[in-house]
């Protein structure tokens, strides 16, 4: 961690791409699916023929609206598209149709939260462009090849104000942004697929100043982790030059992951130039009030709507609701369990516990979960009407995360029922009591310790199957009758 | 509106133009004057009406998100002056 100290104060804004979830492209009805073969998903248009036309997918106007309004941005009645020129062989036509002024949304804002402060970050504009295509480095470093699978899928830049004053603050704002895209399934918001990506500009500045340091943009940080490192390392990078008074040069710095910091890239020749003007193949698009009516009725609720409701109606605490609305299926899932138990809190310990343990041990996201809801739900009942112990549930939640089965097959197939029958149990005990005349005379003679190792043994002897209560119970009697 | 030799450079730099000492001259003298021609219009008073950026005043022109077939990979390659495993290939420009 480095560590700025008081002197400086760090300034970073963020600008974040995410793919949208439509079936075709933004201008052309080529797939979006992701894995095709090489240029498979290609035609005339996004390979950017001479003489084709784009035509704009409706439902990549309304998903990008949609994304706006829940970042509650301004929208803009009337939009249009640019092009932005630049050459580069991941883009076809030379340039990129993007939009500049007229943006779809201005002016929005979501709050964070870090250390338990709730903190709200600014959102410049948000805007609708298309994607570029891919690059492949080929061997021995003396060609390219490209793959335009991707050029032509629609994308949204969302720039942040430059509100954000440390990397952790970064990483929850990049955090609840993406929680928000996914709540609205405008995108599957995968940073590891690249379906949402980041960029980040920061600078410092000595505490109290206000006029803004010099910045460097931060590329390829592929994953959240990695975000937070670069902004460290960057940090503590030019708070060390600002300490031997050395000027930051602005530039563009890769993240290095392998070497853990920034490297500067080879600079364009030119100052960024991208000479926007309107696209005169694509015309004017007008969202009314109707229209942006309509598309405001398909937000669904958001994650801080829903945490505040886990935590009013089913008494979770901020920081478990937190922590379960960051993600939807796993917001999702703790809500449907509630169909099957009335106890919202076992659910919720459920999922904080076993559910994410078993995640993060086994490098999973919540994506990646086989269970459902009534998997979650059916099992907390079968440890309520005794069916199951909750040492027992342990193993059936395993179970399922690992099979995707239902409790109860699971139960039945591996024969884990709860074994209440007390004359079976009372067989068990009297084997114990028989097999540990030790024991038995430590307990009688006052160590009430001793009854803990006679019970542990009948639940090995159960294979943990035995109703402790039961097996408890019997023992007592069992011991202080003779 | 005069346009400097460094501007024609800058300019033929961005297309990735090369352009002789005399055609930098030629160009600077051709695009000032097609300036100072269309500066005309400056004079013009356009307060208060809205800004036009296309001639059409169509809007909306809107497609349903329907997948198409794509165009078979190798009249995708027809076109391609280099070509590797179903790849574009292009001089390297690793960074």
């Amino acid at each position: 961690m480095p560590v700025t100290g008081s002197k400086y104060e760090t300034v970073i804004g963020l600008e974040v791409h995410v793919e949208l979830l439509t079936r075709s492209k933004i201008f052309c009805g080529c797939s979006t699916e992701f894995g095709a073969p090489p240029n498979a998903n290609t035609c005339p248009i996004c390979l950017g023929h001479p003489g084709t036309l784009p035509v704009l997918n409706k439902r990549a106007v309304e998903f990008a609206v949609k994304a706006a309004m829940a970042l509650n941005c301004t929208i803009a009645e009337e939009t249009q598209f640019a092009r932005k020129n630049y050459f580069y062989p991941d883009l076809a036509k030379a340039y990129q149709i993007s939009q500049s002024d007229r943006p779809i949304g201005e002016n929005g804002w979501i709050d964070i939260e870090v250390n338990g402060q709730t903190k709200r970050i600014g959102i410049m504009r948000l805007h609708l462009e298309e994607d570029a295509g891919k690059l492949v480095h080929g061997e021995g470093g003396f060609h390219s090849l490209v793959d335009f699978n991707r050029a032509g899928t629609p994308l949204i830049e969302i720039v942040s104000e430059p509100d954000i004053r440390s990397p952790e603050e970064a990483e929850a704002y990049l955090k609840k942004l993406r929680a928000i895209m996914s709540y609205c399934e405008v995108s599957d918001v995968k940073m590891e697929q690249g379906s949402l990506r980041c960029d980040a500009n920061i600078s410092l500045r000595p505490v109290g100043e206000t006029k803004l340091g010099t910045k460097t943009e931060l590329k390829n940080m592929n994953s959240f982790a990695n975000v937070r490192k670069a902004l460290e390392y960057e940090q503590s990078r030019q708070a060390a030059l600002l300490d031997k008074g050395e000027p930051i040069i602005q530039e563009t710095r890769r993240w290095d992951e392998a070497a853990g910091k920034t490297i500067a890239m080879r600079s364009k020749e030119e100052a960024e130039d991208y000479r926007y003007f309107p696209d005169p193949d694509l015309v004017t698009i007008h969202i009314d009030k109707a229209w942006q009516d309509q598309i405001r009725q398909t937000i669904p609720e958001l994650p801080d709507e829903r945490k505040a409701r886990y935590t009013s109606e089913y008494g979770l605490s901020e920081y478990d609701a937190e922590v379960i609305t960051s993600s939807k299926k796993l917001a999702d899932l703790f809500e449907d369990s509630l169909k099957y138990t009335s106890d919202a809190k076992a659910a919720a310990n459920w999922i904080m516990g076993e559910l994410l343990g078993y995640l993060n041990a086994n490098q999973l996201e919540p994506d990646d979960i086989k269970i459902s809801g009534k998997h979650l739900g059916e099992m907390i009942r079968l440890i309520d009407d005794g069916t199951i112990s909750s040492k027992i549930a342990k193993q059936v939640f395993r179970d399922m995360m690992e099979s995707g089965k239902d409790p109860d097959t699971i139960v039945k197939e591996k024969g884990l029922v709860q074994i209440s029958d007390e004359s079976a149990i009372l067989e068990v005990v009297d084997k114990v009591i028989a097999n540990n005349p030790q024991v038995v005379a430590d307990y009688k003679g006052g160590k009430e310790k001793a009854l803990g190792f006679l019970v542990g043994q009948v639940m090995k002897e159960t294979k943990g199957k035995a109703n402790p209560g039961i097996v408890n119970k019997l023992f007592k009697q069992r011991l202080n009758e003779e | 509106m005069s346009i400097s030799i460094e501007e024609v450079e800058h300019v033929a730099q961005l297309a990735r133009l090369k352009l002789s000492d005399e055609e930098k001259q030629m160009f600077a003298e051709q695009l000032s004057k097609i300036l100072q021609y269309v500066n005309k219009l400056n004079e013009l008073d356009t307060e208060g009406v809205e800004p036009m950026s296309r001639a059409s005043h169509m809007e909306n022109v809107l497609r349903e998100d329907e997948v198409k077939p794509s165009l078979a990979r190798e009249l995708v390659m027809k076109n391609a002056p280099d070509e590797q495993d179903g790849f574009f290939r292009v001089p390297s420009v690793l960074d």
